[in-house]
């Protein structure tokens, strides 16, 4: 006789775990009901531009704001030194990046802006427009300064230092060096060798960053209104830097246009915001536009990666070898700082295969750009392409066939647990099932057929493959244990309301990728009762459970599981209850569909509605000893590993055109692994959505500066960034591995899309253009570049 | 910049008069004079689409047209065609396919997509991508949209033929 396994709530009856359940909080921002920030006005509002240092280094002496002052409207004009008696300056480091250094920032500069866009002052108006043309009012003395606009030179001795107390340029360098590097090089059949760029490219979220924050003096209450993506964090940052009680400040997040990333860190303009409402006694409005964001949200990628592989004769991989240079622009980006990118590049790369010889440097610089800091899927694109790069031109150097040079190297399937040469820990991946559905998928021998028969009329089409890792879940490992106040744990508060309705606080914060509906998923399932009882509130820092927020696909993992005990528990709570009244036994009976029923046949006992109405207004009925409890609460901090890290493989069609350079995406397939999926449809749209923002990066977007350290094309009509027309339809697939840290099982799916678009989209272009004995590997692919590559400009 | 001109103009079928200074554009005006804040403000140099409006009939981009150019115009927002239950199926599909993540672009999309289908209901995919290639939408990838553009295309067309 075999025994069951036990079944889990996952298992329950009518659970919404693995539905495609449409989104409930979509609805009013289908009708244009939803609330951004810059939808709001408060009582009293007043509104500030900044003027921002046309020059990216530069000193500036006198200020004069006379002219500015007198202008219609106007409320106040304020200077760095004079709002530094508001908000002290922050240091962007965290102590488990050893050595890690940057120089104190103020919200509005003292005496000298590092890049162009930094705010040097600011002017307060009625309105936005009012302060802007006050903004042209007001005259600064600048004094040009030498310009660090080349990372590849910013470290010699010939370049000067922005910021002198720090000695150099250097704002963090890690090393790595495992196993017998050299040897393996020295004994390897194939020793291929490539250098990587990857152009700087930025988020651009449609609702750009937005602030209002209201200081009450009367109580010394600051609440801050704010399109971003950890609220908690900014609670903390908030209090920390304009010394406040944190426990009177308050951060709430209602409608979020996008993130990516771009919201979760601390911008000066914001952090001015805060500290003018808290001088001016009064709520202040900041919304940034377009040039604003282009010129101060936070940039991302901007790599040269020097690598090398060695394989042996048999087409194993041996060793890998690279350098990874990165400017991150004046200031290491508080409090996360602006060296794990770098970080995860040198974690990551080849981190799908069996490598045992790794070494690795990585130096992060500083230069007078824009900032740059962790932008989705932070670094994984960059050793995602450098280690799918690496693998094309092996293939390419030995003349075998992309797919099968994989096979012989991706971690077997049951090879798990398994750590990686880097260190990196795998609970379970899945890399060749995911292989083999994509290649069923995609019908890998009718489309090499296809591409044989096109090159053979002079059509140009390429086949490109990625397979990936993606760090999900991250315990404190990420940020706590270097001393920054960002929560890994997630809470969630379930309450019955009288009506059956269940009311549920979360930590984890929605900015559209369908936080709140998976959430009010779980919490269905957990407590037995219809989608349309459940009711999520997130995003008020005075009203949720402590939490990180919604950042590194850790939402629906993290979040997910304390949404699953707290339902759990409350249904406990709940069965206790319906005992008593029921005068049954607990465990006969269970929760469905709103319903207290026999747990044997499901015969209807009582409506959740009916135990409320006993509890709340008839508590006399009960008897004497029983004090009920229908609100519950519970946390979960992923322990065993401290990432869950998942897996998939992508693959691009693509077509160039020779002649103009041109790269057409045919078709793009994805199979991925987050486990446990909660909504495959909101899933599937995650993995959309990131795959075309790794388009992006691979094919149109990047933010040029020229060796002035003057931006170049900043507007969204010359920083291209992937539209409708040119988006090819993407199938995407799955295989399902929970992670066993968790009763639900969910690891995150947020980025995976994007770390893997990049490398296959280059491996299909260099596929494509392999007849002529050329490839790419500066991103983006521009029509420029290709041509370059091919010879023909 | 303290002169004003009024303007008088139809709104969601509502007429209404107000003294504005001439540079207020028309998405501008219609967020912050008439609190009418479902049309959005993406990129105020007519790249994104955000600001798609409906003015006598066509659509147009709120950020490149004055508030001033709309005296004695028809404007239309998605506040008025969502109440008026005009684009009710485009939403529903849009709901029901997630072509919509966080909803920035949402208004905009709807009135871009609704202009397409009135004009041509079956629309193919190829079509559909055209007409909205000029609205950013930085969440979907685009194709969810396209998905519900050409299923309310198909039923549209199912309907009248």
């Amino acid at each position: 006789m075999t025994e069951k396994s036990p079944l889990t709530v996952l298992d329950r009856p009518n659970s919404f775990i693995g539905k495609s359940v449409s989104r409930a909080g979509a609805k009013r921002l289908l009708e244009g009901r939803g609330t951004f920030v810059d939808d709001m006005t408060l009582p009293r509002m007043v509104h500030v531009a900044f003027c921002r240092s046309p020059f990216a280094h530069a000193k500036f002496g006198a200020i004069n704001s006379e002219a500015a002052k007198a202008a219609s409207g106007i409320i106040s004009v304020v200077t760095g030194r004079e709002l530094a008696e508001y908000c002290t300056p922050w240091v962007g480091v965290l102590t488990h990046l050893q050595g890690l250094k940057s120089a104190p920032q103020h919200a509005i500069a003292l005496d000298k802006a590092c890049w162009q866009g930094e705010a040097v002052v600011a002017v307060i108006a009625e309105t936005r427009s009012q302060a802007e043309d006050a903004v042209e009012l007001v005259e600064i003395d600048y004094q040009e300064l030498p310009v660090v606009a080349d990372m590849e030179t910013a470290l010699d001795d010939a370049t000067p230092v922005i910021h002198s107390d720090l000695g150099d340029n250097l704002c963090f360098q890690r090393e790595v060096d495992i196993g017998e590097v050299d040897k393996a090089f020295a004994d390897a059949h194939c020793v291929v060798e490539e250098t990587f760029n990857f152009g700087r490219h930025t988020g651009v979220c449609l609702e750009t960053r937005a602030i209002i924050a209201d200081y009450n003096p009367s109580e010394e209450h600051l609440t801050v209104y704010l399109s971003a993506q950890a609220p908690h964090m900014m609670k903390n940052l908030y209090a920390k830097h304009f010394g406040l009680n944190e426990d009177k400040v308050r951060v709430v997040c209602k409608d979020v246009g996008g993130s990516f990333g771009i919201k979760v860190h601390t911008y000066p303009d914001e952090m001015a915001t805060g500290a003018l409402s808290i001088m001016l006694k009064r709520p202040v409005k900041f919304i940034a536009d377009r040039l604003e964001s282009f010129v101060t949200d936070i940039h991302a990628r901007d790599h040269r990666v020097k690598a090398r592989m060695a394989v042996s004769k048999e087409g194993k991989f041996l060793a890998i070898d690279m350098d990874d240079l990165t400017g991150i622009g004046p200031y290491s980006v508080y409090p996360r700082t602006s060296g794990i990118e770098a970080n995860q590049v040198i974690n990551l790369t080849g981190g799908p295969y069996t490598i045992e010889n790794y070494r690795a440097n990585a130096r992060v610089v500083f230069t007078n750009k824009n900032g740059m800091c962790q932008y989705r899927a932070v670094g994984h694109p960059i050793a995602c392409a450098v280690g799918e790069g690496l693998v094309d031109a092996a293939a390419r150097a030995m003349d075998m066939d992309p797919v099968e040079l994989r096979r012989r190297n991706l971690i077997p399937d049951d090879a798990y647990p398994y750590t990686y040469a880097t260190g990196l820990v795998y609970e379970q991946l899945s890399h060749h099932q995911c292989l083999d559905k994509l290649l069923e998928m995609m019908d890998y021998d009718g489309l090499r057929r296809e591409q044989a028969e096109y090159r053979d009329k002079g059509i140009h089409r390429g086949i490109g493959f990625a397979s990936m890792i993606e760090v999900t879940n991250p315990s404190p490992a990420f940020y706590g244990v270097g001393g920054a106040f960002i929560s890994s744990q997630e809470g969630c508060t379930m309450r019955l309301d009288h009506t059956g309705g269940i009311t549920c606080t979360v930590g984890v914060t929605e900015q559209g990728q369908g936080s709140d509906a998976v959430m009010a998923q779980v919490a269905a399932t957990a407590v037995g009762v219809p989608m349309e009882n459940i009711r999520i509130v997130s995003g008020d820092t005075d009203v949720v459970p402590y939490g990180g927020g919604t950042w590194a696909s850790r939402a629906a993992g993290i979040g997910g599981e304390a949404a699953l005990r707290a339902g759990k528990a409350l249904r406990e709570n709940l069965l206790e209850i319906a005992a008593i009244i029921l005068q049954a036994d607990a465990a006969a009976l269970d929760i469905q569909d709103g319903a207290v029923v026999d747990a044997d046949g499901g015969t209807e006992r009582m409506p959740l509605s009916e135990l409320g109405r006993i509890v709340y207004f008839r508590g006399d009925t009960l008897p004497k000893d029983v004090q009920p409890e229908l609100v519950v609460t519970r946390h979960y901090v992923p322990k065993a590993f401290p990432f869950a890290f998942t897996n998939g493989v992508e693959a691009f069609y693509v077509e160039v055109d020779v002649d103009t350079g041109f790269v057409k995406l045919l078709k793009c397939w994805v199979v991925d692994d987050c486990g446990t999926i909660i909504n495959p449809m909101l899933v599937d749209e995650q993995v959309r959505g990131g795959v075309v923002q790794g388009i992006g990066g691979a094919l149109y977007e990047e933010c040029l500066y020229d060796e002035r350290g003057q931006y170049l094309n900043a507007t969204m009509a010359d920083y291209l960034t992937p539209m409708a027309m040119e988006m090819p339809d993407i199938e995407v697939g799955h295989v399902e591995t929970p992670t066993k840290d968790s009763e639900l099982g969910a690891k995150g799916v947020g980025e995976a899309g994007t770390t893997g678009a990049p490398a296959a989209i280059m491996n299909a272009i260099n596929d494509a253009i392999q007849p002529f004995g050329k490839h790419v590997s500066d991103m983006p692919f521009t029509p420029e570049r290709i041509l370059k590559a091919l010879g023909k400009v | 910049m303290s002169d004003t001109l009024t303007v008088n103009l139809t709104v969601n079928g509502e007429k209404v008069s107000r003294a504005i200074e001439p540079r207020r554009n028309l998405v501008d005006f219609l967020r912050e004079d008439l609190q009418l804040t479902g049309s959005h403000v993406g990129c105020e140099h007519g790249v994104c689409g955000a600001c798609t409006l409906r003015v006598n009939g066509e659509i147009v981009r709120g950020c490149l047209m004055l508030a001033v150019q709309a005296e004695g115009a028809v404007v239309e927002t998605i506040e008025g065609v969502s109440d008026s239950g005009e684009i009710a199926d485009l939403q529903e599909a849009f709901h029901e396919r997630n072509a919509l993540q966080c909803g920035f672009c949402t208004p905009g999309m709807l009135l871009a997509a609704a202009d397409l289908l009135n004009a041509n209901p079956g629309a193919g995919r190829d079509q559909i991508r055209e007409h909205i290639s000029g609205n950013y939408c930085r969440c979907t990838g685009y194709q969810a949209i396209v998905d519900a553009i050409e299923a309310v295309g198909r039923k549209r067309s199912g309907q009248s033929s």
